[in-house]
């Protein structure tokens, strides 16, 4: 119980983080391709409690800004009118997006608000990262569903069958293994077409990240597989006539689910840093669709690098997200291990 | 000596499967580096095959693995067609600066997880241990990319350092006395950050390892004798735990080397990482299979020294064999 207790933190936290990106559309005040093109590379918005006058709003609200004239990203509020943040507010007039009918916060038209600042495009940053949790989440879990799948395949067969099966398949292992991972995940990246649209290339990633990683998953699973084999019940469902594959179905895979279970944990964080990377350097998934590492690739320019501090929040958030699993991990190994 | 020859031989073979892996990726890879010359019209057909046919890009990729592999045996490792230059002289002096830049990492880690890791263990319910094992979670959590992306930028607000990135010399080379300043004001942050992405792991097995050791019998015994804590912190109880600390060594080389490939790409090291990624992307294929083999190279012979380390400081495995 108080193995729960200790896990309800991250718990929680990846909890918020999965349901936020899918509702984004609702969480996010603006679509991920909206732009301000008046707004370049502005900080985040300033959310006030008091007005020019020091009287305090029970309701926050923002200024509309503009860039200083005569300087260049340097903004400065018009405080003659005040925005009140509006929650749970309908869909403005003017946004013709797909995404929500409702919006969590939002403010009116000339005003802007960005909680995490905006990109050299005016683009939200919040929005887009939110959008962005969508595609870096989801491609961090169906990566590891590909990984465990093969991992769990080949290492039973190998396990189960012995052999010349089990020496060919757990040799391949060792030679996924020799390689540093990302130097892998490059050779992998580096024999696939490298100009593809979007959509092509978020499954291009997921099936880059997920067949790299089969190789430890195979080795732990061969290894439960290996024990349960000469288990008496499994000798004794044999005597009676079970085949191999019904065997392995219901009487040895299910002894792996624990083991399984924390490599989950503890790929995800992984492959989801995987494909920050790929796409921080290009070769995963591109504009216009935002991913964190694509985001986060704007930081390769020395100026935003030097100004726009914010433009690190993508990456801020891979923290807790990383904290959560690697703490919801070893959650499961004390769980499993007693 | 059996258990040495052993490990040697297994490691050659590893890294012969590795070669053939690699190749038989850039293989399967769409296209190659010809592929754009051929649709530029001011480029002959003629030209674009007598290439291939220099290359003996036109045979099939059996025989050239074969050709490739004899070449490599003899330290050749093909030919770069983007930078018209064998691969051999692009890829050497990076792969020199990126040892250069993981064994510093390496060392300073070492110096400063193994001395705070013992420490911690010995007093496992003080402050500091508290402190450091809340630094470690951080740090374990935070990723090379956004550990890197951070430092630079503090390094560049604070004025510490004018400009991160290298300006990579004509030769890519760091190794001349005229460049040593420029290279030591350079290597500073990469390896900071690579340091950093050690320390936590090897701090943590550390202190998991002495905690092991400090609670044996032979400890007990120690203290019985009246041996002073330090002496017994050092001289003994690390003696006993140095065993999963350098097979550590051998296995956290991977990492290490994926994270100095992202570190170096991050902050413009020239090591073998933005080379990798440049051939990567102009299907420079020798260049990437080089660099590859080369990754291989590097762990395979990393954990054979771990092993050998092992050998040397640990007389149960030295006994193992003759028993």
């Amino acid at each position: 119980m108080s193995l729960l207790r200790r896990a309800s933190l991250p718990i929680l936290c990846l909890g918020a983080a999965h349901i936020a990106s899918t509702f984004a559309g609702f969480v996010a005040p603006y679509d991920y391709g909206t732009q301000d093109r008046a707004l370049p590379l502005a900080p985040p918005s300033r959310i006030h409690f008091f007005d020019q006058q020091g009287r305090f709003h029970s309701h926050p609200f923002i200024y509309q800004r503009i860039e200083q004239p005569g300087q260049f990203l340097v903004y400065q509020e018009l405080t003659d009118r005040a925005y009140p943040v509006r929650f749970f507010a309908g869909r403005s007039l003017g946004e013709t997006d797909s995404s929500a009918c409702w919006h969590l916060f939002s403010v009116d038209a000339p005003a802007n608000i960005s909680l995490m600042g905006t990109d050299s495009y005016g683009r939200d940053v919040f929005s887009r990262l939110v959008f962005a949790s969508r595609i870096s989440l989801f491609t961090g879990f169906l990566a590891t569903c590909l990984s465990l799948l093969g991992g769990t395949v080949l290492g039973a067969l190998a396990g189960f069958y012995g052999g010349w099966m089990d020496a060919i398949i757990m040799r391949l292992a060792e030679l996924f293994l020799a390689l540093p991972w990302l130097y892998l995940l490059f050779a992998v990246r580096a024999f696939l077409p490298l100009h593809i649209s979007p959509a092509e290339a978020f499954l291009l990633v997921i099936a880059v990240i997920g067949i790299v990683g089969w190789a430890k998953p195979a080795r732990l699973v061969r290894g439960v597989v290996l024990s349960a084999r000469e288990r008496r019940y499994v000798l004794a469902c044999r005597s009676f006539g079970a085949s191999d594959l019904y065997l392995i179905r219901r009487h040895i895979l299910p002894q792996t689910w624990s083991v399984l279970l924390t490599q989950a944990a503890l790929l995800i964080p992984q492959y989801i840093l995987g494909e920050v990377t790929l796409s921080f350097l290009g070769l995963g998934i591109g504009e216009p669709v935002p991913s964190w590492g694509s985001m986060l690739a704007s930081l390769q320019q020395y100026h935003i690098l030097v100004s726009a501090w914010w433009m690190l929040f993508p990456g801020l958030v891979l923290i807790p997200i990383c904290m959560s699993y690697s703490r919801l991990s070893e959650v499961l190994q004390e769980r499993f291990a007693s | 000596m059996r258990y040495l020859l052993a490990r040697t031989g297994q490691a050659c073979l590893l890294l012969a499967g590795v070669s053939l892996l690699s190749f038989v990726f850039v293989q399967l890879a769409p296209g190659d580096f010809f592929s754009e010359m051929r649709l530029n019209p001011q480029i002959s057909q003629e030209t674009v095959q007598h290439l291939q046919r220099q290359f003996a890009l036109d045979r099939p990729a059996s025989v050239r693995y074969l050709h490739w592999l004899r070449g490599l045996v003899h330290g050749d490792f093909g030919f770069s067609f983007a930078y018209n230059s064998p691969v051999r002289t692009l890829l050497m002096p990076r792969a020199g600066n990126t040892l250069l830049l993981t064994s510093i990492a390496t060392l300073i880690a070492w110096s400063i997880a193994i001395p705070l890791g013992v420490r911690t263990a010995a007093t496992p319910r003080g402050l500091p241990a508290r402190v450091c094992s809340l630094v470690t979670a951080t740090l374990l959590a935070t990723p090379d990319l956004v550990l890197a992306l951070i430092t630079m930028m503090f390094a560049v607000r604070s004025g510490w350092i004018r400009s991160v990135r290298t300006a990579p010399s004509a030769s890519g080379s760091f190794m001349g006395w005229q460049n040593m300043r420029d290279a030591l004001v350079h290597l500073a942050l990469p390896t900071f950050v690579l340091t950093l992405t050690i320390v936590p792991t090897l701090l943590r097995h550390t202190a998991a390892a002495m905690r092991d050791a400090l609670s044996s019998s032979c400890i007990s015994a120690a203290r019985a004798h009246g041996i002073g804590p330090s002496q017994i912190l050092y001289r003994h109880a690390l003696r006993v735990a140095i065993n999963p600390i350098v097979t550590l060594l051998g296995t956290s080389l991977g990492s290490l080397l994926s994270a100095s490939l992202m570190v170096e790409v991050a902050m413009g090291w020239p090591g073998i990482g933005p080379l990798l990624l440049e051939a990567i992307l102009s299907r420079d294929l020798f260049v990437v299979i080089g660099g590859i083999v080369l990754s291989a190279v590097f762990l395979i012979s990393g954990t054979l020294v771990a092993d050998v380390l092992l050998f040397v400081v640990d007389p149960r495995i030295r006994t193992e064999g003759l028993a």
